[in-house]
């Protein structure tokens, strides 16, 4: 075991990959000989050569499209978007053609490509890179979306990605790329798709949280632990399906909730959570579920950011209110 | 400052932005063989399957309107008019090259290997008319969303040449409409950028519905658009099946010998609407510029040479139109006879995994279904 931050753990994912399939392909802006602006793909294409990773003309849904054909030749394709914030470019390559193309074929086509992309905001970037638009591709029927919030999953979802036989859109936390270390296995190991994790237990709320989110609640919860407070903590990982089965156990014990997300609250993932566990547990909640989002203004600029985005205070603020509900 | 050295002349520059070449012909409108060397390479059989092909085609679009106004099909974009273009283009095709077509390709895609009885279901709105397994045909179902089959058309062919797969290659096709999408250029560009084998082929055929090829782009030729991507483009007289048929052969043996894409922009005439779905040509052009087209049908040229060379008749033509319509009929025989659809299959459809939230409505259809 190595310790690794989350964007070592994402490249270390990526050359696992290459190395255990010879129909993987890496590609996308500047992620050759540059290894990507943010480095995930550092060192790639010196190891596995041109023909595995390579740059591509700047457009996205060129990038996509490419992505489509190589599938359908028998490829793999890895394909990268710069920024999240750029992917409406791609938006009919993705949603219109890649996600439908298994229904559209009588199940007889699938398109294993793993569209990665860093999401969400905190690190002041210039305006439309940092964004939340992981709702607009996670209501899109025939996509997975899956999100990590730690290096360890990071590894084990991207692999997970790369060998699933759909198109995956895995997007990467901007802001935990360098922030955090954890221990690694070397080699080939898989974290499911479609299965949230219970990353601390308790017995008073629970916490469902995703992406940077979860380092957020943790906090909270660690915080409230002092109090005499018992925090259950669970990440999503998976924003399309949702797992509402480990969610709905969760609550059941529970009794609270609090969802949080760093999209703006009208951008929906985590309605569709507080609207599953209305659907299937609302017997079981002692209080209304509550909802930690971003405002529903335009993305903020940069230096507005720090105000905006909703972390470890917005958090603890709904809990307590959740916590004292009777 | 008012009188300034004039070091570049913009609009000596505009004038020399467009090939000088003339769109390639072999038989004019009138039936005048005006390129004899090019005519001399057809046997007479060569001839008459060039015309079979021409008359499978219109027979076909005859029908699918009769068929449409009966109800009996659904979605159809008419083809008369297209086609030398259609048929030409692919006939110099091979089997395994990829085709990815639009909605007005559907003729080609039935000569590329799917059976008219599925290219009925996929008018109709039914999934097998797009289940291409069985029959082993290479490519995909029509596109809709216009260029999108371009950027993919690159990376089939980018796929093609990874895989070192010899003699092959990607081809597709779009209007003049589809030249004007963000896609369109991209496709082309990186096709051009990893010089993959793919073919690119414009029908132009005077309107996206309603609007007109001027209004389009200022560019002169559709065909110069590839001048940009490093791509070498040709016009075509798109009513000269034999003419079609050289360039695209051309463009093929030119992209499958590993020199890059080529492109092709075939000027055509629709003869008639843009789709079944209510489209009135009458709202847009006007009989004096839809005549000189008509008089250019593809089929009249053929047949007059044709004729003077007393390799066809009335009496031949009619015979063969019977047996397609015939081969017609036992197509819509076989769609009719097509299971329902159930919504639980396209649920299983959705994913190779089916996610919880599938499985359960998977459950909910199939009690439903046995109903």
């Amino acid at each position: 075991m190595a310790k690794m931050s989350y964007i070592q753990a994402i490249t270390d994912a990526l050359r696992v990959e290459l190395k255990n399939d010879d129909k993987t392909l890496i590609f996308g802006e500047d992620v050759g000989k540059n290894g990507g602006v943010f480095r995930a793909t550092d060192g790639l294409q010196a190891e596995f050569g041109e023909e595995r990773v390579f740059d591509t003309p700047l457009a996205e849904s060129g990038i996509n499209g490419l992505a489509m054909g190589l599938a359908l030749q028998g490829f793999r394709p890895i394909p990268e978007i710069q920024f999240f914030g750029f992917v409406f470019e791609a938006m009919d390559e993705i949603a219109g053609q890649m996600a439908r193309t298994r229904y559209r074929m009588n199940g007889k086509v699938g398109l294993p490509i793993t569209i990665r992309s860093p999401f969400g905001g905190g690190t002041h970037t210039p305006e439309m890179h940092a964004d939340s638009l992981e709702a607009v591709v996670a209501t899109v029927p025939g996509l997975r979306v899956v999100t990590p919030s730690n290096p360890y999953d990071a590894k084990g979802l991207l692999i997970s990605a790369i060998k699933n036989n759909d198109p995956v859109v895995f997007l990467e936390n901007l802001k935990l790329y360098r922030s955090m270390k954890d221990e690694v296995p070397e080699g080939e190991y898989t974290v499911p798709l479609d299965k949230a994790k219970v990353v601390r237990e308790g017995t008073d709320i629970t916490i469902i949280a995703y992406s940077a989110e979860v380092n957020e609640s943790l906090k909270v919860a660690e915080k409230l632990e002092k109090e005499g407070k018992s925090v259950e903590v669970i990440d999503l990982r998976s924003l399309s399906p949702i797992d509402t089965d480990t969610l709905v156990a969760s609550v059941n014990k529970t009794h609270r909730v609090v969802v949080v997300q760093e999209a703006q609250r009208m951008a929906g993932v985590a309605a569709k959570v507080v609207s599953d566990i209305s659907e299937r547990a609302i017997l079981a909640l002692d209080a209304p579920i509550g909802r930690v989002s971003a405002p529903d203004t335009i993305y903020p600029f940069g230096l507005a950011e720090d105000d905006w985005l909703p972390g470890a205070a917005e958090i603890e603020e709904k809990v307590r209110e959740i916590l004292d509900f009777n | 400052m008012s009188s300034r050295v004039k070091f570049v002349d913009f609009a000596a520059k505009k004038e020399s932005l467009a090939s000088k070449d003339k769109p390639l012909q072999v038989i004019n409108s009138k039936g005048e063989i005006i390129n004899k060397e090019i005519f001399d390479q057809y046997s007479d059989e060569e001839l008459v399957d060039l015309m079979k092909l021409m008359v499978w085609e219109r027979t076909l679009h005859q029908r699918s309107n009769a068929l449409t106004r009966q109800g009996r099909l659904g979605f159809y974009a008419p083809t008369e008019g297209q086609e030398a273009s259609e048929m030409g283009a692919q006939l110099a095709f091979k089997k395994n090259d990829y085709l990815l077509p639009a909605y007005r390709d559907v003729p080609q895609l039935i000569k590329h290997g799917l059976p008219i009885w599925k290219a009925f279901l996929w008018s109709r709105g039914h999934v097998l008319g797009n289940d291409f397994e069985e029959e082993g045909v290479v490519g995909l179902p029509p596109q809709i969303i216009i260029g999108a089959q371009y950027v993919q058309a690159a990376g089939v062919a980018l796929g093609i040449k990874k895989n070192g797969l010899t003699d092959t290659v990607a081809y597709t096709f779009t209007g003049d409409g589809g030249t004007s999408q963000g896609d369109f250029y991209e496709g082309i560009n990186f096709a051009g950028a990893y010089q993959v084998p793919a073919v690119f082929f414009v029908q132009n055929n005077g309107y996206a519905i309603s609007t007109p090829r001027h209004v389009q782009t200022a560019a002169e030729t559709l065909a110069q658009k590839a001048v940009a991507a490093g791509i070498p483009a040709v016009q075509v007289d798109g009513m000269d099946i034999l003419a079609v048929y050289e360039v695209a052969k051309a463009a093929r043996d030119y992209a499958a010998g590993g020199n890059g894409p080529a492109l092709i922009e075939s000027l055509t005439f629709r003869f008639g609407p843009h789709t079944n779905a209510g489209d009135d040509p009458k709202r847009y052009r006007s009989t004096d510029e839809e005549k000189p087209w008509f008089d250019s049908d593809p089929l009249i040229r053929l047949r007059k040479v044709l004729m003077d060379k007393k390799v066809w008749s009335e009496e031949i033509e009619n015979t063969y139109i019977e047996e397609v319509k015939a081969e017609i009929k036992d197509a819509v025989k076989k769609a009719d006879e097509a299971p329902k659809q159930k919504v639980s299959e396209f649920l299983e459809n959705v994913f190779e995994e089916p996610t919880p939230d599938i499985v359960e409505q998977i459950a909910a259809f199939k009690a439903k279904e046995a109903k």
